[in-house]
């Protein structure tokens, strides 16, 4: 069949409207007195602490700066979702935002991207930066040295016990133990005396995600004398005994079921069966979580428990033999950094600073079950009475680590919790976990490692 | 150029510039993309990697599990499942009365309508260990266990049968429907039982309706994700990590986006061999 001279019709519309469509996205311009503001708005249509914490500083921002305003974008999703969409939006200069929220999880990963803008020239001038903590200074600090972001407040962990139990199981009501093994006596105790109960939750394999990875493993790792990764070689760590060991904690806890039945413990809804089910209803001996829990039992959360106070009780993780300096805590949480495209940088800037007076850092902290990365708002007697715990946890600070949270993490991450499943059903031992996470760890890191 | 052809090209011109536009364009794009090491994040230039993506996708263990499982997935759940089950229930509802018809037609259909996620959650509700299934097992004195986690790829395989099959009931409906009286009649004058002509008469008949129907399912049944996503995320382990979810997987959690575009491109390429032997089935003539 011949071709039809029209046929070559569409095609020529075709290229005609794409491209007067794609310039019309163009030129939209950016108002230089308006500053964007992205944050991660909750799912749960319940929850608006941070829509109200920001409005409030918009209201502060825009009576102190006559004539700027303040937009807020608010990105409704999950965090992985959100993630997502944040790095589609700072991929151009048309959807970029001027300030965003960003996870210390993925902020060398987008930094690396170069999503965002360094700090430093800013942060030299600003006084404030002194009253936060080191280790928090270092969480937004990339590879180059450059800070890029402000912290907001982080997260610490630890064991949570339940005193009902303990007293059935004759266990003391003040419990701090000093080592691994006398965390593992607790739960055999708990197992022996009171049948009915789960001794011991530790997160562990995919289902559960990052919750295995970093309130499971690394509480146990950062115990022993090994690391993710070596700061000074700048690589991997593969083939350590503290890898291992930690993996035979894991093992321990299931093979010898002081933890959740493996059933339970590999349902994608653990973290919501432990603190929705079993904690509140007094099923859980000890648990290994965040201090962000209480959130969950707050009035109008949907969850009431306000006795948690009185029903649970709180001891930091000890390090594997009781070595130096005793605890371990591990830390996230999230920054607020300056895309790289953004328009209005400076005044972006100006709108950190508004957020990060002493008086609006604690109240963000307080609303938020917050732990303070100032030295300031820590030392405030009024931010340490807001809510039990919170002493307790913003103690551990000071012995806590962030992760190595550059790009290839997300993907070691997951060959963790891979490890951690294998050995929870047993269906691996120790000894080829550890070997099959070296192997993936090479894959993920471009054979970045060394071995220990 | 005549004048003639010229209007009327016009009218179908607008739906083929949208088609081109937002059909043709981004599968381009796409397919581009899988010939790429682009990253969501961790990475300030992509570059062009040639099959790369494809030669580390069948060296990679997860992605052959992922191949073997979706295999799985769609002949169980699609194939014997929602197909065979569809028929059954459109041959039996012929002869059934009609409050029965209704009844069983409403809450089939009901399955249907229900968005992927709510259906997701109900069927998890339904295997976990504390669930529906379980609690009418015990009743019967019959052990239960944690079906999500001993056959999760079966487990789901159900749901996508349970959520799937008024598809295929319909389809069937509408066949037999077409199917003239006086046919199965004068077979059942000539001494023909139940079976014989639904083997010899009425299967032959609806041929055509079978193998569109089969297509339309597997195509359907290869791309679910959410039904997945909810009730196991995949797993335990990788145990029910069909493609889709390989692919999320791959795209968005490890942010390789060319990889899990290379991926969904496979996908595609398993979607067209599916179709292609359905259509040679349709084709043949009795």
């Amino acid at each position: 069949m011949p071709v039809r001279p029209t046929a070559v019709l569409p095609s020529l519309l075709a290229t005609a409207l794409a491209a007067s469509a794609l310039t019309a996205c163009g030129g939209s311009g950016s108002d230089p007195d308006t500053v964007k503001v992205s944050f991660k708005q909750s799912t749960d249509n319940s929850i608006h602490v941070m829509d109200d914490y920001l409005a409030d500083i918009k209201k502060q921002f825009e009576k102190a700066n006559p004539g700027k305003k303040v937009e807020l974008v608010p990105i409704k999703a999950p965090d992985s979702e959100y993630y997502t969409k944040l790095q589609q939006m700072l991929r151009s200069a048309k959807t970029a935002p001027d300030l965003v929220y960003e996870d210390t999880f993925l902020i060398n990963s987008d930094i690396t991207s170069g999503y965002l803008k360094p700090l430093d020239a800013y942060l030299a001038k600003w006084p404030d930066w002194n009253r936060f903590i080191d280790t928090a200074k270092a969480a937004a600090k990339a590879a180059d040295g450059k800070t890029y972001g402000v912290p907001d407040g982080t997260d610490t962990r630890g064991l949570w016990y339940d005193k009902g139990i303990f007293a059935k199981a004759g266990l003391p009501a003040d419990w701090q133990p000093k080592t691994w093994d006398e965390v593992l006596d607790a739960a055999r105790t708990i197992k022996r005396r009171v049948p009915d109960v789960t001794p011991l939750n530790v997160y562990t394999g995919k289902p559960a995600g990052e919750a295995a990875t970093m309130q499971g493993f690394e509480m146990l790792l950062y115990g022993t004398e090994d690391r993710l990764y070596d700061d000074a070689a700048k690589k991997w760590i593969a083939g350590s005994q503290g890898f291992e060991d930690a993996l035979s904690f894991v093992e321990t806890v299931y093979r010898e079921k002081l933890g959740p039945d493996v059933s339970t413990a590999l349902d994608p809804n653990i973290q919501t069966i432990v603190r929705g089910d079993l904690l509140p209803k007094g099923k859980l001996g000890i648990n290994l979580d965040g201090s962000w829990l209480p959130q969950d039992w707050l009035p109008g959360s949907g969850h009431e428990w306000p006795e948690w106070s009185r029903k649970l009780g709180l001891a930091y993780m000890p390090t594997q033999h009781g070595q130096a300096p005793g605890k371990v805590s591990m830390s996230g949480g999230w920054t607020w950094a300056v895309p790289a495209k953004a328009a209005n940088p400076d005044l972006a800037f100006d709108f950190i600073r508004a957020m990060q007076t002493k008086a609006n850092a604690q109240k963000w902290y307080v609303a938020n079950s917050g732990i303070s990365v100032r030295e300031d708002v820590a030392a405030d007697p009024a931010y340490a009475k807001a809510q039990p715990g919170i002493k307790f946890f913003t103690d551990l600070v000071a012995s806590t680590h962030y992760r190595p949270a550059y790009p290839a993490y997300p993907k070691v991450s997951t060959a963790i919790q891979e490890a951690m499943e294998g050995v929870t059903t047993g269906d691996t031992s120790v000894e080829e976990a550890a070997r099959n996470y070296d192997d993936s760890l090479k894959e993920a890191t471009d054979n970045q490692v060394i071995e220990k | 150029m005549n004048r003639r052809s010229l209007a009327r090209a016009l009218p179908v011109t607008p739906a083929l510039v949208l088609l081109l536009l937002f059909l043709a364009g981004p599968i381009a794009y796409c397919a581009w993309i899988a010939f790429t090491d682009l990253q969501l994040t961790g990475q300030a230039e992509s570059s062009f990697v040639g099959f790369e993506n494809f030669r580390t996708a069948f060296q990679d263990e997860e992605f052959l599990n992922a191949v073997w499982l979706t295999l799985v997935f769609t002949v169980v759940s699609s194939l014997i499942g929602q197909n065979t089950l569809g028929l059954a229930l459109a041959a039996l509802m012929r002869r059934a009365s009609k409050p029965v018809r209704t009844l069983t037609g409403g809450i089939v259909i009901t399955a249907w309508v229900l968005p992927e996620v709510v259906a997701g959650f109900l069927l998890y509700a339904f295997f976990r260990k504390e669930g529906t299934l379980n609690a009418l097992l015990d009743l019967l004195h019959l052990p239960s266990q944690n079906w999500l986690f001993t056959l999760p790829i079966l487990a789901v395989s159900f749901a996508n049968v349970w959520r799937g099959t008024a598809f295929s009931m319909l389809v069937y409906t509408a066949a037999l429907g077409e199917i003239p009286k006086e046919i199965t009649e004068a077979a059942e004058v000539d001494g023909a039982g139940g079976w014989r002509r639904m083997w010899h008469i009425t299967l032959p008949m609806i041929r055509r309706s079978i193998g569109t129907n089969l297509m339309l399912n597997t195509l359907q049944t290869l791309s679910v994700f959410g039904l997945i996503w909810v009730m196991t995320r995949g797993g335990p382990g990788d145990r029910s990590q069909t493609l889709p979810l390989f692919m999320y997987e791959q795209a968005f959690q490890n942010s390789m986006i060319g990889y899990g575009t290379a991926v969904a491109l496979l996908l595609l390429l398993v979607g067209s061999v599916f179709s292609v032997v359905y259509m040679r089935l349709l084709r043949t003539e009795v």
